[in-house]
């Protein structure tokens, strides 16, 4: 019956449509419903509430940004008329301002105007101290945002802006409706339930119904700028299960069209596959699973300066032993076993966009088992009685831990076996990821004290500008309990020359020599084995055989494009 | 019995109150940070900031206090409210808020009840039309092949998850065979014929799963309870007054063996409440279960707080019910 209604509700659509401008086959509407399935249910509409994929990737459908990144990782101005660039004079000659102007005649789903204050009131809305956005980041250095008329809005910053594409560029930074937000701000941001979870936006569709956790309804926005679109009349994104219980519904059952985030193994994934009702796609981000080396001493007798600058480590702290940690590894294989068509082997911890990675490191792709135990044997480490190497009392002796994860537990007993072939002894650890990752400053397990050896886990920068990413390894950002450890210079390294490089590329503004400067950190970082790059991981989404358009997009939302979407 | 049930009751309160300061210390003292699952783009001082707003860095007994007040004062005046059309003094006070989602826990409960009535409290009561049948017969022909059969079955939905029997069934009927669908749509309304049948077909999985590991315990239950009255003396002497078998098993014995089962029965209904977090996870139908799952990994504190905190509610009156019907049921039973 449903169905049948939203058929009525199409052709009735596209009657309309058709007697004013383009044929029935071009209404909006067309082609009726379509299934969304996000094994993590989305929580909230509103990005700056919620830093997660799930909610922003949901919340993209209906709020949008002036401008987003394209699946091959360039700017498509969205709400903007234009992308500002020095050279068209939206971006001032000190790099100090940019000014956006929105397009002509947007209006919100509820039929309002766009206009330039309600970018202001967003900036706003997350620059407020007492809201606790977690979009605050995008935000960084940002002095003033102010509207020069009802299109036209200046933003002005602290310090000269090389890429000053944070603000409202991409998923996390969409624009609000001030008139709905208005008494939203500060402390009574979280308390305006109603439009956290229907926001009223530009985007091709409007929330009908939010289940919290479990499925969004929505329908085509009347209001969209774009007569044609989107080709379907409502969507339902759905929440809840598992990874491999959403790519079966797309893949086996069919009951869903489009499957996100499908971290299961490879086979798995083939074998559904092969039933032919789906396709699996993947798209390569800046993503990169990795193993970071600790330089400082983690043993826990040293108490508070555990894990700090003041110790150097007893043996990671010899280049030799880091890179021999480094040949012992077999990335083709790792990639083999855990991601198959989603991982691709890597030497660099900054692979891409394609314009930043560094060809220098590629031998590390093969592993050299005899190369590594050379290395260690001329630097003196001597194989003991328990094949342990050891040299002046120090055995090499590993603990190695990660995030709680089928994929991290395999790639950890793999390197452990290949490490054993060298003569260094690993133990295993994994903690739950919301433990891991989480800030708890009681917990002695999180990423960044990092009371281990080394730890592996994967990290990436969102949008396309690496610069804050490869700022993340300068001297300032060493973890200690000095900055209550906040941070993420996981490994320690402290080099003048690196910091250097940082300071160079906060001044530069030519892409060509920002890509040779974040080229030669990433070098560094690799020539110097602080971090070991294991494998450069896409996204894995599944869409059903039945529909056209979808772009799976590494830089943006993954449903960045679906007002393009329909069905075959 | 009047007494009694005041005196249980009153003594039920310092009882929750209890238990809320434990669950409350338990969940605090869990090394589980509500940023920990956020991208790794989120930059350390937006954490911090994000805790701060979520009023983590507070002492923790002041949060409990903050909670307490929240759930036994805020919560029932705004319920009141609600169902009365009233407002009592400004209105303007702040409720359980979930960190994740930022709105109402208890109007996020109260979302989630239907499925989670629907689907758990279905297997509930066919689980129990399944059991007592099959608990009779087994016991009044003990030994013999249906017994023997019964015993093995029961057997099996005791000792087999309801992971695999779940994730069975969905290769077999939605994978092979294309009849249910293997995702629970919760939105779906009942409008006619139709959207009925529709709704059969979603719920029959998950319902079969669970009913079928409910009726595996009821059934023994009733059985064992059965072998103890069979043996009794009462039902000799009915049989030698001449009843009719029928009578004898039916009236009788089955109605005298119910006693116990019924209080196992109503142990068991606030795991109703309580969602089968495992099934409900299979077929995506999510209800109570499956938000409390989403609570624990996404350390939203005061979500799992109040979700548990009302499942120990509901365990300690259920035990009371237990009780009273025991003493109802039973009249040599007095409590007095």
């Amino acid at each position: 019956m449903k169905i049948t209604n939203l058929l009525m509700t199409a052709a009735g659509a596209s009657l309309l449509a058709s007697t004013a401008m383009a044929g029935s086959h071009e209404a909006r509407g067309r082609d009726g419903h379509v299934n969304l399935i996000y094994w993590q249910a989305a929580s909230i509409m509103n990005p700056y509430l919620s830093g997660g994929t799930k909610d922003t990737n949901a919340a993209s459908m209906v709020v949008e940004p002036l401008a987003r990144y394209d699946e091959n990782g360039n700017m498509v101005a969205y709400l903007a008329e234009e992308i500002p660039t020095v050279a068209n004079g939206g971006v001032s000659e000190d790099l100090t301002t940019i000014t956006w102007k929105l397009k002509a005649g947007l209006k919100w789903s509820d039929g309002s105007a766009v206009t330039a204050s309600d970018v202001v009131f967003t900036g706003g809305y997350c620059m407020d101290p007492d809201g606790g956005c977690q979009q605050i980041g995008q935000f960084s250095d940002v002095t003033n945002i102010e509207a020069l008329d009802d299109v036209t809005v200046k933003i002005t910053f602290g310090v000269p802006k090389p890429f000053p594409y944070g603000p409202f560029v991409g998923q996390e930074t969409p624009i609000l409706q001030e008139a709905q937000f208005a008494d939203c701000t500060g402390v009574a941001a979280p308390t305006c339930t109603d439009a956290n979870f229907g926001p009223i936006g530009t985007g091709p569709f409007v929330v009908t119904d939010f289940r919290a956790n479990d499925t969004i309804s929505l329908e085509a926005n009347d209001n969209y700028r774009d007569a044609t679109k989107p080709a379907f009349a409502s969507v339902t994104f759905k929440g809840g299960g598992d990874a491999a219980a959403a790519a079966r519904s797309v893949l086996e059952t069919g009951e869903f069209d489009y499957a996100w985030n499908l971290q299961i193994a490879p086979e798995i994934l083939v074998q559904m596959e092969s039933k032919g009702m789906g396709t699996v796609l993947s798209s390569f981000g800046p993503l990169v699973e990795r193993i970071m080396v600790n330089m400082t001493d983690p043993s826990a007798s040293l108490g508070d300066e555990r894990s700090t600058v003041a110790h150097a480590h007893p043996f990671l702290s010899d280049i030799n032993v880091r890179k021999a940690l480094s040949l012992a590894i077999d990335r083709p294989l790792l990639v083999e076993v855990g991601y198959g068509k989603a991982g691709k082997p890597t030497c660099n911890v900054l692979p891409a966009p394609a314009i930043y990675n560094s060809t220098a490191n590629d031998a590390c792709q093969v592993q050299d088992i005899a190369a590594a135990n050379a290395l260690l044997d001329g630097a003196g480490w001597a194989r003991g009685s328990d094949g342990v190497r050891a040299k002046d009392g120090v055995r090499l002796s590993i603990l190695y831990q990660t995030s709680t994860n089928a994929v991290r537990q395999d790639f950890q007993a793999l390197i452990k076996q290949w490490w054993g072939e060298i003569g260094v002894e690993t133990e295993l650890k994994n903690i739950d990821g919301a433990v891991f990752f989480g800030g708890d400053q009681s917990s002695p397990d999180t990423f960044q004290k990092l009371f281990a050896d080394v730890e592996m886990y994967a990290n990436n920068f969102s949008g396309t500008d690496p610069e804050a990413y490869m700022g993340n390894w300068a001297c300032s950002n060493i973890p200690s309990p000095e900055n209550a450890w906040l941070g993420m210079n996981m490994p320690r390294h402290c080099s003048a020359e690196y910091d250097g490089l940082v300071a160079e590329m906060a001044e530069t503004a030519d892409i060509a020599t920002r890509a040779e400067l974040a080229m030669a950190m990433n070098d560094i970082l690799m020539q110097n084995y602080v971090i070991i790059p294991l494998v450069h991981r896409g996204n894995v989404s599944a869409s059903a055989n039945t529909l056209d358009g979808v772009a799976l997009n590494a830089w943006d939302s993954e449903l960045w494009n679906i007002a393009d979407w329909s069905r075959k | 019995m009047f007494n009694y049930t005041i005196r249980r009751l009153i003594f039920t309160i310092p009882t929750l109150l209890f238990i809320s300061f434990v669950i409350f210390f338990i969940l605090d003292t869990a090394p589980n940070d509500p940023t920990g699952n956020l991208p790794l783009t989120i930059p350390p001082e937006v954490r911090e900031k994000i805790r701060i707003s979520l009023g983590l860095d507070k002492p923790m007994f002041f949060r409990y206090l903050l909670w307490c007040q929240q759930f036994f004062v805020n919560e029932p005046l705004n319920m009141i409210e609600q169902w009365f059309n009233i407002t009592i003094g400004d209105g303007d006070r702040l409720r359980v808020q979930s960190w994740a989602t930022r709105s109402p826990v208890v109007d996020l409960v109260v979302e989630r009840m239907p499925q989670t009535l629907w689907v758990v409290g279905m297997s509930y009561v066919v689980g129990i039309i399944i059991a007592i049948p099959i608990g009779v017969i087994s016991a009044y022909k003990q030994y013999s092949w249906f017994d023997q059969i019964g015993t093995f079955i029961s057997m099996l939905g005791f000792s087999v998850p309801t992971f695999f029997t779940g994730l069975l069934m969905i290769v077999i009927f939605s994978v092979n065979l294309h009849w249910f669908p293997s995702i629970y749509d919760t939105t779906h309304k009942v409008t006619d014929w139709g959207s009925f049948v529709f709704q059969v077909k979603q719920m029959i999985m998950p319902v079969m799963v669970l009913a079928f590991f409910n009726a595996a315990q009821l059934s023994r239950f009733m059985r064992a309870s059965m072998l103890d009255n069979l043996q009794q003396d009462y039902v000799r002497t009915a049989r030698a007054k001449g009843l009719k078998e029928r009578v004898v098993v039916l009236t009788h014995v089955l109605r005298n063996s119910l006693i116990p089962v019924v209080t196992v029965i109503a142990l068991g209904v606030p795991q109703v409440f309580g969602g089968a977090i495992i099934t409900e996870q299979i077929f995506k139908v999510n209800g109570l279960g499956q938000l409390l799952i989403i609570g624990i990994q996404g350390a939203d504190i005061p979500l799992v707080q109040t979700l548990t905190f009302i499942f120990a509610v509901l365990i300690v009156l259920f035990n009371l019910i237990a009780d009273i019907l025991y003493g109802l049921l039973d009249p040599r039973i007095r409590y007095d």
